[in-house]
């Protein structure tokens, strides 16, 4: 079994700020779907990432605060599945709670490094 | 209370404390010497009190013939005294002066270090209880063949070649040193948690012995909750997780071994101190940082001990297994959580997952899926429990799966007549 990563990306909103209600209700979402996955015996791992202090690094030391001016959507973080095939992926990814957002997934198959 | 029933709780009880002093005095080589040691101690003391009934003290009894037999076998064992001589100047003791220190201090130690030596990873998982329940519970051979649904054979190969490994491997009877504690202590907690549900999701039809297994479990893991540098947050989670679930063990199954399924349990039968006990561990359990399958499952437990049924009981369940799959996937853990999901958001959803689970070799799979098509699509129903009855092996299983299917029949007739 080949294993894919799914890369979750938002919708670049600052100005909206969730109520404590809808981030709990969003992370009950989130879960009840990885673990929709887990139940399946797919699940590999999963990442959040954080946006606050978020920096983009160019050459010659050219430090950004974040890449949000340039760009309308961020990376939210991953998952890492396994599968057969990307006809696998998509049906894992089915019900995401991202659509809900209007956000998107990147469907990536990870090449394991030879160390 | 007669001779043979005296003898036979001792030895459930005093055997494990007489045979890991011995062990610790001698080492793992000559692990089967103090068996001998302690059998005959049995022995004697069965012939002795039949004659001349029962002595005031029968534990200290047992213990001076105990230290008795040791003595006598050094005597008259020379081979044994040579091959055990270069073992025991290594331990600093004198053969000739042998004491065996049966203190209730010696014998915690000695005990907790039979727990590490047992439950050493050089060995497999299988072993390692059937060791655990041979030396630790003081069970016979013939019990551990039920347990396991073996026979005594087996059951005997399989001993003689782990006491082997654990000769050859020359693995010390001491606790490991502190950095290495947690992590062997973790195959000592696998072997608790696999030796309890031995006892819980027992294959055998003696409730007696499924209760037993369970609360030897429970024994052996309070010894780790009594010795400080094993008192923490991970062995309370599944000391808390025993608890409750052994909190519902009269309510779980029938005089006759009959499973009764959670909604069906008589909740005046739940034990409201083994409850307690759990709520107890489990907050000691929240102590540290880690969080751990034993913490999950003993929250879960803990919903479960819950006797009002609500919407946010269920909601609770349903996060705890969520979190549970993500870090220890199982197929029992994935069923489970998929009736969490029916009872939390309804069986139209938890029917469109349990589709996707595909263990079709499972009868538990198919159990599963019978009682959410109940109602919703009964003839999907009775498809789903009559796959149940044909994988399901044990008779209470059958049984269990064959009155739900008689229900739905009856059910299904009912309303086609109208």
């Amino acid at each position: 079994m080949k294993e894919f990563m799914m890369i979750f990306r938002n919708a670049y909103t600052p100005d909206v700020k969730p109520s404590p209600e809808q981030i709990q209700e969003s992370v009950k979402q989130w879960q009840d779907w990885m673990a929709g996955i887990a139940a399946q015996g797919k699940f590999v791992g999963t990442n959040r990432l954080s946006s606050a202090g978020a920096k983009i690094l160019k050459p010659n030391n050219v430090i950004t605060d974040g890449p949000y001016a340039e760009l309308k959507e961020i990376v939210g973080g991953s998952l890492t599945v396994k599968a057969d095939s990307f006809e696998q992926v998509i049906k894992l990814a089915e019900g995401c709670p991202i659509f809900n957002d209007g956000g998107s997934i990147e469907l990536r198959q990870v090449i394991p490094m030879a160390m | 209370m007669n001779e043979n029933e005296l003898i036979s709780q001792l030895f459930k009880t005093e055997y494990r404390k007489i045979i890991s002093v011995l062990c610790k005095l001698f080492g793992i080589a000559h692990i089967e010497i103090a068996e001998d040691i302690s059998n005959d101690s049995f022995l004697l003391a069965s012939e002795t009190w039949k004659l001349k009934g029962i002595p005031e003290n029968p534990t200290a009894w047992l213990y001076t013939v105990a230290k008795n037999k040791t003595k006598d076998y050094f005597k008259r064992h020379k081979n044994f005294k040579e091959n055990i001589i270069v073992d025991l100047q290594k331990n600093q003791i004198d053969f000739e002066e042998i004491e065996v220190d049966l203190s209730i201090k010696n014998i915690s130690d000695s005990q907790l270090r039979m727990m590490f030596t047992i439950c050493n990873p050089v060995i497999p998982v299988e072993s390692q209880i059937g060791l655990a329940l041979k030396i630790l519970c003081g069970f016979k051979i013939n019990e551990i063949a039920e347990a396991f649904l073996s026979n005594k054979e087996t059951v005997n190969k399989r001993l003689f070649r782990a006491k082997e490994k654990l000769r050859i491997e020359n693995i010390k009877i001491e606790l490991p040193n502190n950095s290495e504690i947690n992590n062997r202590l973790k195959t000592v907690l696998t072997t608790l948690y696999l030796l309890f549900n031995e006892g819980y999701y027992s294959k055998t039809q003696s409730k007696t012995l499924n209760k037993e297994l369970c609360l030897e479990a429970m024994r052996l893991n309070y010894l780790l909750l009594e010795n400080e540098s094993t008192n923490i947050p991970i062995v309370n989670a599944l000391m808390s997780l025993m608890c409750f679930h052994s909190s519902r063990f009269d309510a779980r199954m029938s005089e006759k071994g009959e499973t009764i399924l959670y909604e069906e349990q008589d909740r005046n039968l739940w034990n409201n101190e083994l409850i307690a006990k759990g709520n107890y561990f489990l907050i000691e359990s929240a102590k540290g940082q880690e969080i751990t399958k034993y913490h999950l499952e003993a929250s879960i437990a803990y919903w479960h001990c819950t006797k009002l049924e609500t919407k946010d009981k269920w909601q609770n369940i349903l996060q705890l297994y969520n979190k549970l799959l993500l870090i220890d996937y199982s197929p029992i853990v994935a069923l489970n959580r998929t009736y969490a999901l029916s009872k939390a958001n309804g069986k139209k959803v938890a029917i469109i997952e349990a589709e996707k689970l595909h263990l079709k070799d499972n009868h538990l799979y198919f159990s599963l899926l019978g009682s959410l098509y109940t109602k919703i699509d009964n003839s999907k129903a009775i498809e789903s429990y009559q796959k149940a009855l044909s994988l399901a092996t044990t008779t209470a299983d059958k049984a269990t799966i064959q009155n739900k299917l008689n229900k739905l029949k009856k059910y299904k007739n009912n309303s086609l007549n109208i």
